[in-house]
């Protein structure tokens, strides 16, 4: 039998600290793995988390074409609402306090019975219906959101339009004390969108008071805002005090910025380029590759009817 | 002393360098990259390389400073981290947010200027590292200034870029090309004298 040496036995506390730290190793792996794998059910079902996804619901989990729907924790933490700030992650701590109670929507211009609604009044009076739409955002990216809402021509039903209204315009509040990115002097606030009269009255269009089955989040344009899916997401306007019927077409706050970038329409199109972000292709969140950009986001079937005739190069 | 003052500033300068990329790096392993992290990650090189970038430019017109002579030691570490950023940059729209797929990607920016000059800024800025060690110095002798001259070219086509990119605020872009314009004109013969009596005239008095 060949003897071992005693210098070739391991110590008895080597052996054990080097046993130690395998363990060690051992649970920290365990734990990332363990970490990694709680954020991605944070991430799945979104009813774990806090910050106005408690809870979240939605009656399906996919699209019409069977995407899935975007966690609900993405999107009340990546949003575009100027009024804030131009940083998407950041809006959502700055109007964590925007104060939407009391909130009147004042219904005006050319119609027969100019009114002033305030929520309750608008949740009475009309329904909410879940809609599950995909927002196509000018930057490329894009989301699927199950949004709580009703169809606009419902209210726009109520306030009699005359003969001489052919678009609406609509506004978003100003008051720089609550929202600070209207301080910012490159724009000219309020802001404004709008839309042709045949657009508003549209069925797919409607004014959205909730994603996910609760009340929208400050963010995301509480109380109510403006939902046209085969838009680019900038037409989809935030918290709308007033809405007017016109006859003139009205200049958006991003048609005055930049009127060679963004026209009235704002029809998602991935044949008319825009000279920065690529229309052809979108990212959908959550996911790594690019996909390519739908003609009127999907909706075609639906909405190519509105734009028989017309060059949509020319009136993009 | 001096020796060992510029040696820790060098250290200062990789470390300052490399934290950028470290925190993209933190921050994506904690997924803490915004829910959209390719263009997270395509903002964030950018913004490194244009600063690392200003900041080398600004070297030179710095050790014209009495007693500042050696801030130009720090010149080639913070170009060639400009550059490293700037590469990074180029392989996450190519690599990350279109995984190489060149024929999307022609559809794509075919009609896009920021693409184009941004391009530019990083051919032009290739060559000029590629040759910043000391032995393309002594090889290329004289050219070796005139090659590296297009490092201001590169700086205000990478400008230009970063203003195609911004969405109607344009303050920041500005800002930046301010100061390449500002580093440009210093660097002319006719304000480089007057700096230099300038620095004379100063020199002069607290003698």
């Amino acid at each position: 039998m060949d003897k071992i040496s005693p210098s070739e036995i391991t110590p008895e506390h080597l052996f054990f600290s080097r046993r130690q730290f395998l363990t060690s190793i051992g649970a920290l792996v365990a734990s990332s793995v363990l970490f990694s794998a709680c954020k991605q059910q944070d991430v799945l079902s979104d009813t774990v988390t806090s910050d106005g996804c408690e809870s979240a619901y939605a009656s399906k989990s996919t699209d019409e074409l069977g995407d899935d729907l975007t966690p609900c924790q993405s999107i009340i933490n990546y949003n575009n609402f100027y009024e804030f700030t131009t940083e998407k992650e950041e809006v959502a701590y700055l109007a964590r306090d925007f104060k939407t109670t009391p909130w009147t929507v004042k219904v005006g211009g050319l119609v027969n019975k100019p009114q002033t609604f305030d929520m309750d009044d608008l949740r009475r009076k009309f329904p909410q219906e879940e809609r599950i739409y995909r927002l196509r955002c000018v930057e490329a990216w894009s989301m699927v959101i199950p949004w709580l809402g009703f169809p606009l021509a419902e209210l726009l039903k109520e306030v009699e339009p005359t003969s001489k209204a052919k678009y609406v315009s609509f506004e978003t509040l100003y008051d720089p004390e609550q929202m600070p990115g209207q301080n910012n002097r490159m724009f000219k606030w309020p802001y404004v969108e709008g839309l042709r009269l045949d657009e508003a009255m549209h069925d797919l269009t409607i004014l959205a008071t909730g994603i996910y089955g609760k009340s929208l989040s400050p963010q995301s344009g509480a109380p109510i805002r403006l939902v046209v899916p085969w838009k680019y997401g900038f037409k989809n306007i935030k918290s709308i005090v007033k809405i007017d019927l016109v006859e003139e077409v009205p200049v958006s706050l991003w048609m005055a910025a930049a009127p060679d970038e963004y026209g009235f329409y704002a029809n998602v199109n991935p044949n008319v380029p825009h000279p920065r972000w690529p229309q052809s292709s979108e990212r959908r969140i959550g996911e790594v590759s690019r996909r390519k950009t739908l003609l009127f986001n999907g909706y075609a079937e639906e909405v190519t009817h509105l734009y028989d005739g017309m060059d949509l190069r020319k009136f993009f | 002393m001096r020796k060992l003052q510029v040696s820790g500033l060098r250290w200062l300068i990789h470390v300052a360098a490399l934290l950028p990329l470290a925190v993209i790096i933190w921050d994506l392993t904690q997924g803490q990259l915004t829910v959209n992290p390719i263009e997270q990650i395509q903002l964030r090189t950018g913004k490194s390389a244009l600063v690392l970038l200003v900041l080398s430019l600004a070297c030179r017109p710095l050790s014209m400073v009495h007693g500042l002579k050696w801030v130009l030691q720090l010149r080639r570490p913070l170009g060639l981290y400009a550059f490293t950023y700037a590469t990074l940059h180029l392989l996450n729209f190519i690599g990350l947010d279109y995984g190489f797929d060149l024929t999307l990607l022609r559809e794509d920016i075919a009609e896009k200027s920021f693409a184009f000059v941004g391009l530019a800024a990083f051919l032009l800025l290739l060559p000029v590292a590629l040759t910043s060690t000391r032995g393309w110095m002594r090889r290329l002798g004289k050219n070796w200034e005139r090659l590296h001259w297009m490092v201001y070219l590169a700086a205000l086509l990478a400008v230009t870029h970063f203003l195609l990119q911004a969405k109607a605020d344009f303050r920041e872009p500005l800002i930046y090309g301010m100061a390449v314009l500002l580093l440009l004109l210093v660097r002319i013969p006719g304000v480089r004298r007057v700096v230099r009596t300038l620095r004379c005239r100063t020199e002069e008095k607290s003698t």
